[in-house]
């Protein structure tokens, strides 16, 4: 039933590999291209002089994120969100992982839940976070709950494609070496699962800050995402922009720790002659 | 001569999406201690399905095969496919050392009998190196090295060449033969050419097409130790032709 591992899309390995090659080869073209975005931000604010609640200009958000940094408003906003993040992540991953095993290890177990998990992704978590929020308050946990259930699907479907792609014949070899449970998992099952395992935690981290934002939006005092509140009710639009990009450095960053690890799980795989 | 294994009456009948399918029917035979056997026959007869049964992988659905000289002790078996299946990611020494951390040897000891096995079949420069940077024949190599590692009382191989060019395949028999004759150990072989098996086994049987049921079984009174001149022995043509007459 679950056959393909969760990607971005189809042609995200292809883009990957674009994207890498640029970040090895023209680390220097991705500056120029984010100064020239910049010289354009600042050349239209000034000639169009349009309202600084609607677009502020780039030193307007400099400013605004100086500041922020300086009264220590930012960081301890930033440190809220990202500790949602990270807890709803960890433990998002940890339990489709080991659900993703025994699905994987039992195709009569994945027939019996998969209905209910597909229909699952079928419900906006949008549309139910106000739920979650009144079910277990305004404080972080129900933040984390929310990042941990925006997490869980694709971990979930990576851990089962993992699992499911271990090769039979090196299952062969282990079983007539008499491998036990254990060094089955931990010596075959494990490391031949870790790229895919990787990937899906690659994507669970981006979607986890989204899980984080959307439960900020709809119900807190604190957070990146309370401060995106903030700043659109006070028209400081400056300080909208200064969050929208503290959340982008999260996510790129976690996203390319993840796939370190993932590069990392699979070095063998780039070896030449 | 001690028994080793002693295979009684045989039978593996699959139950697949279209119906029941009979692979093994009736299969005795013996094998000695420290004998190496071969097993020819057209492929889909049951060849690997034997050496399965035997490896424990799958169970039997008739007759019974039993470990003669070790009462309640599980033999040693180290099997050898077609493809080396190596894990791709772990190095050739790593691979190689994967079944005696199994066995749970002391990390020194293991290392020093490793590396005496990577000699042995000579890839010491490629001890570092990962399997996918290796050619058909060295792969093939890792994979022997590490099933003589674990030292086990039953080698199984299955078509352990088929997947190698001629020249590449002749020399790794001169191998196998040489490793061996240094480490002996009850063999059964599953090959598909008639001259590896007379040039490397004490004993050659053939299977007959599916339902496989043993047509021909044959000594091979060659001396030992053979080389590649054997192939040019009288003795040897008049089995080659036997064997050739025997296989549908
Ligand atoms: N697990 C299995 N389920 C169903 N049929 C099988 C299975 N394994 C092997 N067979 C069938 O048994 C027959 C013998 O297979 P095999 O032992 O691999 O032949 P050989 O090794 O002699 O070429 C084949 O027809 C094959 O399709
Ligand atoms: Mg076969």
């Amino acid at each position: 039933m679950i056959k393909q591992p969760v990607s971005e899309s189809k042609s995200s390995g292809k883009r990957h590999k674009t994207l890498e090659k640029l970040a090895r080869y023209n680390g220097w073209l991705v500056i120029v291209s984010i100064l020239l975005v910049l010289a354009v931000w600042a050349l239209g604010v000034l000639w169009g002089k349009p309202p600084a609640f609607l677009l502020p200009s780039p030193q307007a958000v400099w400013d605004k994120f100086t500041s922020t940094l300086a009264d220590g408003s930012l960081l301890r906003h930033a440190s809220v969100t990202f500790y949602e993040v990270l807890a709803g992540l960890f433990f998002g991953s940890l339990l489709a992982t080991c659900l993703g095993y025994f699905l994987a290890k039992s195709s009569a177990l994945e027939k019996l839940l998969s209905p209910y998990l597909v229909a699952s992704q079928a419900i906006p978590l949008v549309a139910i976070a106000p739920l979650l929020i009144i079910w277990f308050g305004p404080g972080i946990s129900s933040k984390i709950l929310i990042c941990a259930l925006i997490v869980f699907f694709p971990v979930l479907v990576n851990t089962i494609i993992g699992f499911r792609g271990v090769p039979d014949n090196l299952r062969d070899l282990m079983v007539s070496m008499r491998a036990t449970r254990w060094q089955k998992l931990h010596l075959l099952e494990i490391p031949a699962a870790l790229p895919i395992l990787f990937g899906g935690l690659r994507i669970g981290a981006t979607l986890s800050v989204i899980g984080a934002v959307v439960g900020e939006f709809v119900g807190s005092d604190k957070g990146l995402g309370f401060l995106i509140n903030v700043g659109r009710g006070q028209f400081d639009t400056a300080l909208v922009f200064v969050a929208i990009f503290t959340l982008i450095f999260m996510a790129l960053s976690l996203y390319g720790l993840a796939m370190l690890a993932e590069k990392r799980s699979t070095r063998w795989k780039s070896a030449h002659h | 001569m001690t028994q080793f294994l002693e295979v009684d009456h045989l039978g593996m009948t699959f139950n697949g999406a279209e119906g029941e399918l009979q692979a093994l029917q009736d299969v005795s035979f013996i094998l000695a201690e420290q004998e190496f056997l071969s097993v020819l026959g057209p492929s889909g007869s049951g060849k690997s399905t034997l050496l399965r049964l035997l490896a424990g992988l799958i169970k039997p659905t008739a007759g019974s095969f039993q470990f003669g000289c070790l009462p309640n002790v599980q033999p040693r078996i180290s099997l050898v496919f077609q493809q080396a299946n190596l894990m791709p990611w772990r190095t050739v020494l790593q691979n190689i050392l994967l079944p005696l951390e199994l066995q749970g040897v002391e990390r020194g000891k293991a290392l020093e009998r490793a590396n005496a096995m990577i000699q042995l079949v000579g890839l010491e420069e490629f001890a570092q190196a990962w399997p996918s940077e290796l050619s058909g024949g060295m792969a093939q190599r890792v994979a022997i090295a590490r099933a003589f590692i674990a030292e086990p009382d039953l080698l199984l191989l299955d078509e352990p060449f088929g997947s190698l060019d001629a020249l590449t395949r002749e020399r790794m028999g001169a191998e196998l033969l040489k490793i061996w004759q240094s480490q002996r150990t009850a063999v059964i072989m599953v090959t598909h050419s008639i001259s590896e098996a007379l040039l490397l086994s004490d004993r050659v049987m053939v299977f007959s097409p599916r339902p496989a049921s043993i047509v021909v079984e044959m000594k091979v009174d060659l001396p030992r130790p053979r080389q590649e001149e054997t192939r040019y022995d009288p003795q040897f043509q008049q089995y080659a032709k036997r064997l050739r007459q025997s296989i549908k």
